[in-house]
């Protein structure tokens, strides 16, 4: 017998492309644009904290792994302790999404990449100064010899792709 | 009030926001937050080639293109409208350490010794640029996300290989600045 699309709300799972790493777990499907604007929004304010708090300096990053100033750890710890609070009060209330959809949370395997990659990435955050989105908002903050950095960081990402199967996990 | 918006944020604020980005996505439509993922998709969408890594529906994705790119525009309006007039303050101590590299710390975000289109096209230039670009877009993938989808959404949800992760960051960016980073700066 053929379920109609609503019984499957709850114990539908949403494919995912291997791997991703920030999945879309939404069940329902939304329209291109008028959708998507909120997410757009959210990105506005997240881009206007990291310049407002300095997270996209060069010379903050530099503070950072020379223990000259507490401002990074102080940043990055607050984010990590509200949004551990959040996740706890989601998961206990079971709070559902705009949608009325069950928030998913996924579990994260243990790869040889998240050290390897991980120091890699920290050598480059070290010299760029910029991690993914802080690239974004230093292109936006007018520094616009960036996008070359960007461009690079696609160029690394789509070489990870191709060789992916090659690396260690 | 616009000047409270105009100087520079505390930590705590700033901390809280940003972690407030996390149920943000999460109840607005089950959204994970993670940045780097955002290049992944760009390259899924433009040159996919054919590499079984991107070969994947990218459009289900797109919220992603979305968020990083009102980023952009978050970092665009803050510069022209938000900005702290006063030149940006830093530590002391770095000041002085960066000096003996012979980077002078000057007033804006980035030094403009630095981060200008006339070192484009010199050793220095490849080295922060495409090098440094390079290892940041390769090395997220490869660990599986970076600072906001390890550090901030990985430990909040309490996943141990994003502590480890997080710490390979760390190690990673204190080799550079206190190992290889003098070195480079006598090329």
């Amino acid at each position: 017998m053929q379920k109609t699309k609503d019984e499957f709300v709850d114990t539908q799972v949403v494919q995912h492309p291997i791997e991703c790493e920030a999945p879309n777990d939404q069940v329902a499907n939304e329209p291109l644009i008028s959708a998507n604007i909120k997410y757009m929004v959210v990105g506005i304010l997240f881009g206007i904290v990291f310049v407002k708090a300095e997270i996209i300096s060069w010379y903050r990053i530099q503070e950072m792994f020379r223990l000259h100033s507490f401002h990074m750890y102080g940043v990055i710890g607050t984010a990590v302790v509200v949004g551990l609070i959040s996740v706890l009060l989601i998961k206990r209330f079971s709070i559902k999404t705009m949608q009325g959809e069950k928030v998913v949370f996924h579990d994260k395997t243990f790869h040889w990449g998240n050290v390897i990659g991980g120091l890699m990435f920290g050598l480059g955050w070290a010299i760029t100064g910029a991690c993914p989105g802080p690239l974004f908002a230093q292109i936006g903050s007018g520094f616009l010899v960036v996008i070359v950095t960007l461009l690079s960081a696609i160029a690394g990402t789509w070489v990870y792709g191709l060789l992916r199967d090659k690396l260690p996990h | 009030m616009l000047e409270t918006i105009q100087q520079p944020w505390p930590w705590y604020v700033a901390g809280a926001l940003i972690g407030l980005t996390v149920p943000a996505l999460l109840l607005l439509g089950n959204k994970h937050f993670g940045v780097s993922s955002s290049l992944r998709h760009i390259c899924a969408a433009c040159i996919p080639g054919n590499i079984s890594f991107f070969k994947y529906d990218w459009k289900k994705e797109v919220w992603n293109l979305f968020f990083v790119a009102g980023v952009l525009f978050g970092g665009l309006i803050a510069t022209q409208w938000l900005s702290n007039p006063a030149p940006i303050v830093v530590s002391e101590k770095t000041v002085a350490a960066l000096q003996v590299l012979n980077i002078e710390t000057d007033n804006q975000l980035m030094p403009a010794s630095i981060f200008s289109f006339n070192n484009l096209f010199t050793i220095r230039g490849l080295l922060f640029f495409v090098v440094g670009g390079f290892m940041v877009g390769f090395g997220t993938r490869y660990a599986g996300g970076c600072t906001s989808g390890h550090a901030i959404m990985g430990l909040s949800n309490l996943q141990w290989p994003s502590l480890v992760a997080t710490c390979c960051f760390m190690v990673g960016g204190f080799v550079m600045v206190h190992l290889i980073f003098p070195w480079l700066m006598t090329l």
